[in-house]
């Protein structure tokens, strides 16, 4: 692997392993917030994709697209939680993981009935569609480095708003305590929502950045689901940070497993998930 | 337990009668669905020992399943039937020390933790499966003569013959029964019931809780082995996808729909769970849709599975007086 090469896979580790953070940043601060364990997150992400797909090819712009799709996103995030969520709070673990996954039954179907099994693909706007010449024979696509940048600005984006904003205050202490957060006079089941909705346009938002990469595909978000839950526990249930961490080694992991065990470069994300249980059960961080 | 004790014995008794003269009289297509009813009873029961007893909620229990029907595979010779004194006990013992090996792992994690790693290892060795030539990559493998028992010269059975095998299937569903029935009884069986209600008062009393959860997992996963064993022998055909976390979720449904913690809801979640997949593929193809839509359903009206319904009932009808 001569230099250049090099620096492409570890590119595109780094903007796989974002895009993953962003998914799974929204899985884990369900968690640690309202101890909700959400299968049904990698539907939100394929939603995304599909979004993309349908309201690109309607309106002929993906920006356009985009932004329709976050608003719809986050008010079908809105509802689920008035609807469905909110009533899970207080049960088991059981009941949660039973309830998402007949959502994501649910979802999928839906999925079929309006867009069908078909892989289809979206087209990377033409501002965004060059590539950068890095050498005679390899370039790296613009579109690519635009994706991660904008989830480092979302990371970003996210950290201040967690750490500094009085909302991200009240988020934090509700995760911590919920009852005394409401007898301060805090809306608490309001901030559960608005998390929720969070979470849900992040990883819908997430399958939309995607589209023009991967394709949107049947079954598209239950991978990605798979890879959060190991990304969730290689950083610690309800760790953001821990989530970014572990979000860019599996990136890592995964990109270069391809080029150096092609045979079973499926398996080195659960590898790296293995040792990290041998050392540390618990996840390599604990908490947001 | 207690309420698999409080089932009453002729309610057992007479499903194990219908079930044993069903093929004389039922249609060849039913018997072979309550053939495939019977195996995801053991499969569904054994994951029971798990969720339901020892309160070890597993999303990855389809992978023993899996890599018991694919040992199937590779132990059959390819032109002749096998014997099925040597399959059976190596689809098991393979089912067993893969259990044995991923519940190394495992159960250092708990609660939610160990929902996400249990589907994360499954998935691993899903993609052993999927990815590699070992069963055929991801199009599967036929097994092309099903396993038979001889004794010298006479073949006894014929598991390719659709009622030789409705009878294995009923006579290891009732092993199974059994078996779980005496181990829930053991000292082991009362060791994962005290785990379950309190992990640490355990640990304190000097229990070695790791070892008795490993050793539940691994029986767990053996028997999880006996059901993928019956079932590549049913359809003939094993592919990957036997071993997807779907299967997983599946049986973690019939569990769950049928009311955890008694080996009979176990059963009566398997029996729902097939049935309603037949009756909703026969009416259309996006038959999951209402799939999903009854589980979300069931979960937001009746919480406690199909199971409390009959308590429920009993309740309306006393007029809420009996607590159950």
């Amino acid at each position: 692997m001569d230099l250049t090469t090099f620096l492409i896979q570890l590119l595109n580790a780094l903007q796989y392993g974002l895009l993953l953070f962003l998914v799974a940043s929204g899985l884990t601060l369900i968690f640690g917030i309202m101890g909700i364990i959400n299968l049904a997150h990698g539907s939100f992400y394929m939603m995304g994709a599909y979004m993309a797909f349908a309201l690109t090819s309607a309106t002929g712009n993906l920006f356009v697209a985009i932004l329709l799709g976050i608003a719809l996103s986050a008010l079908i995030g809105f509802l689920l939680e008035w609807g469905l969520f909110s009533r899970l709070y207080k049960r088991d673990h059981l009941d949660q993981v039973l309830l998402t996954y007949g959502l994501i039954l649910v979802f999928e179907e839906i999925r079929s009935m309006i867009v069908g099994d078909d892989v289809h693909g979206v087209r990377i706007p033409e501002m965004l569609s060059a590539s950068i010449q890095l050498s005679e024979t390899l370039s790296y696509p613009v579109y690519r480095l635009f994706m991660s940048a904008v989830c480092i600005v979302l990371a970003v984006l996210m950290y201040w708003l967690i750490r500094h904003t009085r909302l991200g205050m009240m988020i934090r202490a509700g995760s911590s305590n919920r009852e005394m957060v409401q007898s301060l006079g805090i809306n608490i089941d309001l901030i559960y929502r608005l998390v929720f909705a969070l979470g849900v346009t992040l990883a819908a938002f997430a399958g939309m950045l995607a589209a023009p990469v991967s394709s949107v595909y049947p079954g598209m978000g239950n991978q990605v689901l798979i890879i959060c839950f190991v990304v969730v526990v290689i950083g610690g249930v309800g760790s953001v940070w821990g989530a970014l961490v572990a979000a860019l080694l599996i990136g890592l992991a995964d990109t270069f497993g391809k080029v150096i065990i092609p045979d079973y470069a499926g398996l080195t994300v659960y590898l790296l998930m293995a040792a990290v249980l041998l050392w540390r059960p618990e996840g390599i961080f604990r908490r947001i | 337990m207690s309420s698999a004790i409080k089932t009453p014995r002729a309610a057992l008794l007479a499903t194990l009668l219908v079930l044993s003269v069903f093929p004389l009289f039922g249609s060849d297509y039913y018997s072979e669905l309550l053939t495939k009813i019977m195996i995801m009873a053991i499969f569904a029961m054994s994951l029971d020992l798990l969720v339901g007893f020892t309160g070890l909620v597993s999303f990855g229990h389809a992978a023993f399943f899996g890599i018991a029907a694919y040992a199937v595979v590779l132990v059959s010779p390819q032109y002749d039937p096998s014997s099925l004194w040597l399959v059976l006990p190596a689809a098991v013992l393979a089912a067993a020390v893969a259990a044995f090996v991923v519940g190394l792992f495992v159960l250092r994690t708990k609660g939610i933790y160990f929902i996400m790693v249990t589907l994360a290892f499954a998935q691993m060795i899903y993609f052993v499966f999927h990815d590699s030539p070992l069963g055929g990559g991801s199009d599967g493998v036929f097994i092309n003569f099903k396993p038979e028992l001889r004794i010298g010269e006479t073949q006894l059975l014929d598991l390719g013959d659709a009622g030789h095998f409705y009878y294995v299937v009923l006579l290891l569903l009732v092993a199974t029964y059994v078996f779980l029935r005496i181990l829930l009884r053991s000292p082991l069986g009362h060791a994962l019931a005290g785990i379950k209600s309190n992990e640490h008062r355990m640990l304190s009393l000097g229990f070695p809780v790791f070892l008795y959860k490993l050793a539940g997992f691994v029986i767990a996963g053996a028997l999880a082995g006996v059901a993928g064993f019956l079932s590549a022998c049913q359809f003939g055909f094993v592919t990957p996808e036997i071993l997807s976390w779907h299967q997983s979720g599946n049986v973690l449904l019939m569990v769950i729909l049928g009311g955890m913690g008694t080996l009979n809801g176990a059963a009566i979640g398997a029996f729902a769970f097939v049935v309603l997949q037949e009756v909703f593929s026969a009416l259309t193809k996006h038959w999951q849709f209402l799939m999903g839509t009854v589980i979300v359903l069931v979960v937001m009206l009746l919480p406690g599975g199909l199971a409390s319904l009959t308590q429920r009932l009993r309740r309306l009808l006393l007029g809420g007086g009996s607590n159950g």
